[in-house]
């Protein structure tokens, strides 16, 4: 029977370890720096694809495993890909509706408000959109 | 090898349960427990999925100002509001026990049985670390004023979204921490070595069973990388 134990030097584990570590470290870094807009999710995004990859990599032990289980993990969640698509458009629509037929201009609008919230005044902390 | 010809192949739901019970073997290499827990890590794959992209659907949806999680999941430490503090401890103590959770099965395989499950046992009270902090966190939001249908920071939706997505992941960690404890004593007793039969299953267990239940930790981890990301950076 071939060998089914993962077995690998303890230091490879440290490297990746303080690796998350740093990586952990920069992306609490972006929001303490207040980067924004573009900045801010690339950074945000490029660090937990980094972890990710880390973990899955070494730590999951993903880059001893054979292809055939490779595969079979990692061609389905392209799938999320398609949902995150067809989720965004249709989020864009919705937003696009609410604004055309029940923004009024005013904070916490009509919709979806309990009864006993509708006369309670609206609260003023916003932050900007 | 082509054995297939020796048996006839049957029709009907018989057919249907011979297939599927026939002796064939996709995931060479793998243990067969480790291959359905990945399995399994993968349909956990799609419902975090759905539950960050409902929170991106309500967020991108909604016309009220979503709330400054900077703010919102700040600390007060002497005086100064540090943004995210709990959050970025929470963080790296996750990290950490993946850590000792990764020596673990490597000391699980070389049989050092005491080593194993120390590491073992030690990633339990990391990760019980980790879900205290998420009850002082809740309770601290709870007490502020966030319900799952309103809050006072902004969009509505902030509230049920942060409590479905976090409180998801926390029952997760919860029942890992219990298998963590459950696999730590059965190390430490010997189980693996001796051959021990276990209570509920009443199989012998083998010291690959901590590679399985590390793939289920480092999984959890993979999970707080993006809600990390997703809800409280962006």
């Amino acid at each position: 029977m071939a060998q089914e134990g993962q077995e690998h030097p303890i230091s490879t584990y440290l490297w990746v370890w303080i690796l998350l570590f740093v990586l952990s470290a920069c992306s609490y870094a972006v929001d303490y720096v207040g980067f924004q807009g573009f900045t801010r999710w690339s950074l945000v995004i490029l660090f937990m694809f980094l972890k990710a990859y880390f973990i899955c990599a070494v730590f999951m032990h993903m880059v001893w495993e054979r292809m055939a289980l490779v595969l079979a993990l990692f061609i389905p969640t392209f799938a999320i890909i398609v949902f995150v698509g067809i989720m965004g458009f249709e989020s864009d629509y919705t937003q696009l509706g609410r604004k055309v037929f029940f923004d009024t201009g005013k904070p916490a609008t009509v919709y979806a408000v309990p009864h006993s919230e509708v006369h309670k005044e609206s609260h003023s902390e916003k932050g900007d959109h | 090898m082509a054995t297939t010809s020796k048996i006839p192949l049957k029709d009907g739901m018989e057919g249907f349960v011979s297939d599927w019970a026939s002796d064939q073997r996709a995931f060479k290499g793998v243990p067969w427990g480790k291959a359905m827990m990945w399995i399994f890590l993968l349909s956990d794959t799609f419902i975090f999925s759905c539950f960050l992209i409902a929170y991106m659907t309500a967020r991108w949806s909604t016309v009220e100002p979503w709330p400054n999680t900077s703010e919102v999941f700040s600390l007060t430490v002497n005086g100064v509001s540090v943004p995210l503090l709990l959050i970025a401890i929470m963080t790296f103590i996750l990290i950490t026990s993946s850590g000792t959770m990764a020596m673990a099965v490597r000391s699980g395989y070389q049989k050092k049985r005491k080593q194993a499950g120390a590491l073992l046992f030690l990633t339990a009270i990391l990760g019980l670390s980790f879900v205290g902090m998420q009850a002082f966190e809740w309770s601290k939001l709870i007490a502020e004023g966030i319900r799952p249908w309103e809050n006072p920071f902004g969009a509505r939706q902030f509230g049920s979204v942060f409590f479905m997505v976090t409180g998801f992941h926390g029952i997760h960690v919860s029942f890992g921490v219990l298998f963590l404890f459950i696999t730590a004593r059965k190390v430490l007793r010997g189980d693996y070595d001796t051959g021990r039969r276990g209570f509920f299953t009443w199989q012998k267990g083998r010291y690959e069973i901590i590679e399985t239940l590390g793939l289920y930790w480092h999984f959890v981890d993979l999970v707080w990388v993006f809600i990390f990301a997703f809800f409280y950076l962006w």
